[in-house]
């Protein structure tokens, strides 16, 4: 076995016994990137000086004995999260050459915990998109299919672990970015609950919306990364503090006799039938666990995506109104006068996604139009929060599909923003209540693409997300099988 | 046609706490450009504000003591423009929820109290400013201002005239500069007015068609820029021509008013809650606490100066314009018992002494316990009254207590009557004609006497005494 297609725990077994070094694994993880990145993209940015200086010091810690959760540990970021000194693009052109004077507080937290940072992962613009087609940066593809889309927005996060272009890696969700590319890419993504882990130094696209999550090979690294980036942070006033809880320990627990929700909204026509199969096979697993499969209803789910397009659209349009060629990143050159420079900037600066939602958002606030729109979808959202409310007092944990379809080929979708939005229709919902969720792989279809089962908790309850997904994994004995790359 | 004239305002104070109210930047004046600026306040991407909860206690404050309901939950919406001094393209401000409504303040309007509602109090960032190169097309942008905490005070449409406004803009500034949450300067820009004015005619209830005044700097602009708004109003009107909805700012050195934007022109603020933030919960503990710490108001303390030391509500109103100065007052008093004279000598020549040098009283170099005794010794005939006029002038001058200045200069008044009638013994024998006149019925000659004497004393002779002895040795 190489070691850059190893765990986050195995890697660890293998540093506490003097088995490898951080170097050795760095090495590894590099070696693999020079074989596979110029197919599959994940990255924007590399970080291999830094992250060879990083693995030394790594080594020289572990020979004193200080063995941190993540030591030695090579993670990919988001090009979404702030890199102090190291240039961070959000994937568009607007901000190609800015460097943020400050590190993200994950970036903080996993920098103390010991990780090696590889690079900068690959992205939708501003995180709006769900195939990575958006990045100003090119697309990234599918490790399985090369053809065809790894999810987005963070698809560079998940085709980087699912290349084994690194051990673990970060991303962010604001409406299934985590989720669904885990999903199609084959690999664990959990969103945590809203105020979980810090957004501060995270660029913000809709910010009641997103949060950050990791992307790992199973679900015991789920826990393993969940440890070091959950906790209140008073940097960020919609931080929680909510104590947080050893989440390794939810790991190998059982689930008898817990109560597994399965909302009739989310298996209705237009799921692909593979993966109708495949979720079908994932109940009986959980069944067979000693899960209960109770019958719930989430009524509002039919206007969770219009509503998710007016409130992050309408919060974008106010998040990126700052990127106005006066402070950082790009400027346009000929510019007559001020109005002029701002929308010459703007329009060189970002892609047609993000000027399509910065409009559809702007429209939503306009005077005249809030109550009809931002307003009413307000509402509606605190009636969907209000669905899985009830919902957990009739069940413990909700299971639903992950996406409708497996990847789809690069180019399908991009002329019908439309379609591409119902990509996220199942992993929406999650954001707008604000509540926790993970995918994780339940198979394959006959093309042998990746599919993911997801489930839903309540707030703050990453645990419950995190025992019930590794009895999950464990049981259904997933085949497992790497993408040939 | 005669108009009434409609006026509401609406104030920005700058809060006097030590940061700003979303970082930990100092809120200092002055500074080289962007030295109190981090990445909160330069809006860089992925950065968060926190708020400071100070700028919360100081605008509860200014809510108290202006009779507003303090609003339980309150929150802050984002106000959407682009504008090179607003660093995100929007303000941290305060919108359907603001921190405090419904209040008031009361006016002296001829001698009757006059009602002015608060429609409401909220919280906001400041933003940036701007400075134009004047040789080239550059313009440069200082962050420094960014995110020093302001509240906003708007009033209800209740004031009748300029007077009126330019009343109540001072009522309001003596509140927040007495609260000790805003420095009240104007010129640096601390405390700033907008103002909106329309016209109706007499008796008509429906509001007019209102301009909104802005770049007014000083209590005068305030009043003459409305004075000159209602009359360009007023000439609109009798010439048969339409008042506009519009922006208008005030241009001092000419003395009008101009056009700025109409409302078409008019920012759609796309105000919505800012998500980055979350509700502020005042509970009625907090309230209580800050209730607490409130000091007594201007006029509390006006009627209390008035009540208590019987004095005219003229000079309580001077006396309280100021808290420092009110603070003096009533030390003086404390000091010496007489406040009265102490209201006389603190109006009179320590106003005077400090206008003229254009001083405060915290600068005054007579200490209230300097003032207290020269009061006293007067009272004690130890000096004249005639005399603690030059006294106090060299308190003024040399920060000396006024024992020193009296004993330096020899001023002590001649109180001892043995020597007194010596010299008006001497007096009246070289003065027999006019004894003779006087006692002749001449009386006015009375005060002949009394001048020799002062001459032959210097003026040091205790004024009363010599009235005394003169009167019973002339008859």
């Amino acid at each position: 076995m190489e070691l850059y297609s190893l765990t986050i725990h195995e890697l660890q077994e293998k540093i506490k016994n003097g088995d490898v070094s951080a170097m050795q694994i760095a090495e590894s993880v590099f070696s693999r990137i020079d074989a596979v990145e110029e197919r599959v993209h994940s990255y924007i940015r590399l970080m291999k000086e830094e992250a060879l200086a990083a693995a030394a010091k790594a080594d020289e810690n572990i020979k004193k004995g200080d063995i941190q959760p993540l030591t030695g540990i090579p993670v990919a970021l988001k090009d979404i999260v702030c890199t102090k000194g190291i240039t961070t693009t959000c994937g568009s052109h607007i901000l190609h050459n800015f460097v943020p004077p400050y590190n993200a507080t994950v970036v903080e937290k996993l920098s103390a915990a010991g990780a090696v940072f590889v690079g900068k992962a690959n992205m939708d613009e501003f995180a709006m998109g769900s195939s990575t087609e958006t990045s100003y940066f090119g697309p990234t593809s599918n490790p399985w299919d090369l053809e065809r889309i790894p999810g987005g927005s963070s698809g560079g996060s998940a085709t980087a672990v699912a290349a084994d272009e690194c051990i673990a890696s970060i991303g962010s969700d604001t409406g299934g970015s985590i989720r669904q590319p885990a999903a199609l890419c084959g690999v664990v993504g959990m969103k945590p609950t809203y105020g979980r882990v810090s957004r501060f130094g995270l660029i913000a696209f809709a910010s009641s919306l997103d949060q950050i999550g990791p992307f790992t090979k199973d679900v015991e690294d789920c826990a393993i990364m969940m440890n070091v980036l959950a906790g209140y942070d008073p940097k960020e006033s919609t931080s929680v503090k909510t104590e947080v809880p050893d989440y390794r320990r939810f790991i190998g627990g059982d689930i008898k006799g817990w109560k597994v929700g399965i909302p009739k909204e989310y298996f209705v026509e237009g799921i692909d039938p593979e993966i109708a199969a495949a979720v079908k096979k994932a109940i009986a697993v959980v069944e067979k666990c000693g899960g209960q499969i109770v019958d719930i209803t989430l009524p509002h789910t039919q206007y969770c995506l219009a509503v998710y397009y007016i409130i992050a659209p309408a919060e974008a349009s106010s998040n990126l109104a700052r990127y106005d060629g006066v402070k950082y990143g790009l400027r346009t050159a000929d510019a007559r006068d001020l109005m002029e420079m701002y929308t010459k900037t703007r329009r060189q600066g970002f892609g047609a996604e993000v000027k399509r939602r910065i409009m559809i958002g702007t429209y939503a606030l306009s005077a005249g139009y809030y109550d009809a729109y931002y307003g009413k979808a307000s509402q509606v959202r605190a009636l969907i929060r209000r669905d899985f409310d009830e919902a957990f007092q009739q069940c413990d944990v909700i299971l639903t599909p992950t996406t409708p379809t497996p990847a789809f080929k690069i180019g399908e979708k991009t002329d019908d923003p439309l379609q591409m939005y119902l990509s996220d229709i199942f992993t929406i919902s999650t954001n707008l209540a604000g509540i926790p969720g993970i995918s994780v792989p339940c198979g394959f279809t006959a093309a042998g693409l990746p599919m993911g089962v997801q489930f839903l908790a309540g707030h703050f309850e990453e645990g419950k997300l995190l025992q019930i997904a590794s009895a999950y994994e464990k049981n259904a004995a997933i085949e497992k099988r790497r993408p040939t790359l | 046609m005669e108009f009434e004239t409609v006026i509401g305002l609406e104030v920005h104070a700058q809060m006097l706490t030590d940061t700003k109210i979303f970082c930990n930047c100092s809120t200092k004046f002055g500074g080289a450009p962007n030295s109190h600026a981090c990445p909160v306040c330069l809006g860089l991407p992925g950065v968060l504000p926190v708020l400071n909860k100070k700028v919360v206690e100081y605008g509860m404050k200014m809510a108290l003591a202006t009779n507003c309901t303090i609003n339980p939950s309150n929150s802050f919406a984002r106000k959407n423009y682009f504008y090179p001094d607003l660093p995100k393209g929007y303000q941290i401000s305060q919108f359907a929820y603001p921190l405090a409504e419904h209040g008031y303040i009361l006016l002296e309007i001829n001698g009757e109290q006059k009602k002015i509602g608060i429609t409401r109090i909220h919280m906001e960032e400041d933003a940036g400013k701007l400075m134009h190169d004047e040789n080239n097309p550059v313009s440069y942008v200082d962050l420094n201002r960014t995110g020093v905490p302001l509240i906003e005070i708007v009033s209800e449409p209740d004031m009748r005239s300029p007077e009126e406004a330019a009343d109540y803009l001072k009522r309001l500034h003596e509140i927040l500069v007495y609260l000790e949450i805003c420095d009240g300067n104007m010129e640096e820009g601390s405390f700033r007015c907008d103002a909106n004015v329309s016209i109706r005619p007499k008796g008509q209830e429906e509001f007019g068609i209102r301009a909104e005044l802005k770049n007014m700097n000083s209590f005068r602009n305030v009043q003459r820029a409305l004075e000159y708004e209602v009359k360009r109003q007023q000439y609109l009107v009798e010439n048969g021509q339409k008042i506009v909805q519009e922006t208008r700012l005030w241009d001092d050195a000419g003395g009008v008013t101009n056009s700025m934007r109409s409302k078409e022109e008019a920012h759609d603020y796309r105000y919505f809650p800012d998500p980055d933030l979350v509700p502020v919960m005042v509970d009625e503990i907090w309230i209580a606490r800050i209730r607490e710490e409130l000091p007594e108001l201007p006029l509390v303390k006006r009627e209390r100066f008035v009540k208590d030391y019987q004095i005219p509500t003229y000079d309580a109103g001077v006396l309280t314009a100021d808290k420092a100065l009110a603070l003096y007052y009533e030390d003086v008093v404390k000091l010496c018992g007489k406040p009265k004279q102490a209201s006389n000598w603190v109006m009179g020549d320590v106003l005077r002494f400090l206008n003229e040098e254009k001083r405060d009283i915290r600068q005054c170099p007579i200490s209230a316990k300097s003032l207290a005794d020269m009061i006293t010794l007067i009272e004690e005939g130890v000096i004249s009254g005639k005399m603690a006029k030059d006294v106090i002038d060299d308190m003024y001058k040399t920060g000396k207590p006024p024992q020193d200045i009296i004993k330096e200069k020899g001023l002590v008044q001649i109180t001892d009557e043995g020597e007194l009638i010596k010299t008006i013994s001497a007096i009246i024998e070289a003065s027999p004609n006019q004894l003779k006149d006087y006692r002749g019925g001449k009386e006015k000659l009375f005060g002949f006497f009394v001048g020799q004497v002062m001459k032959a004393t210097q003026g040091k002779a205790n004024p009363q005494l010599v009235n005394d002895l003169l009167k019973k040795m002339l008859t």
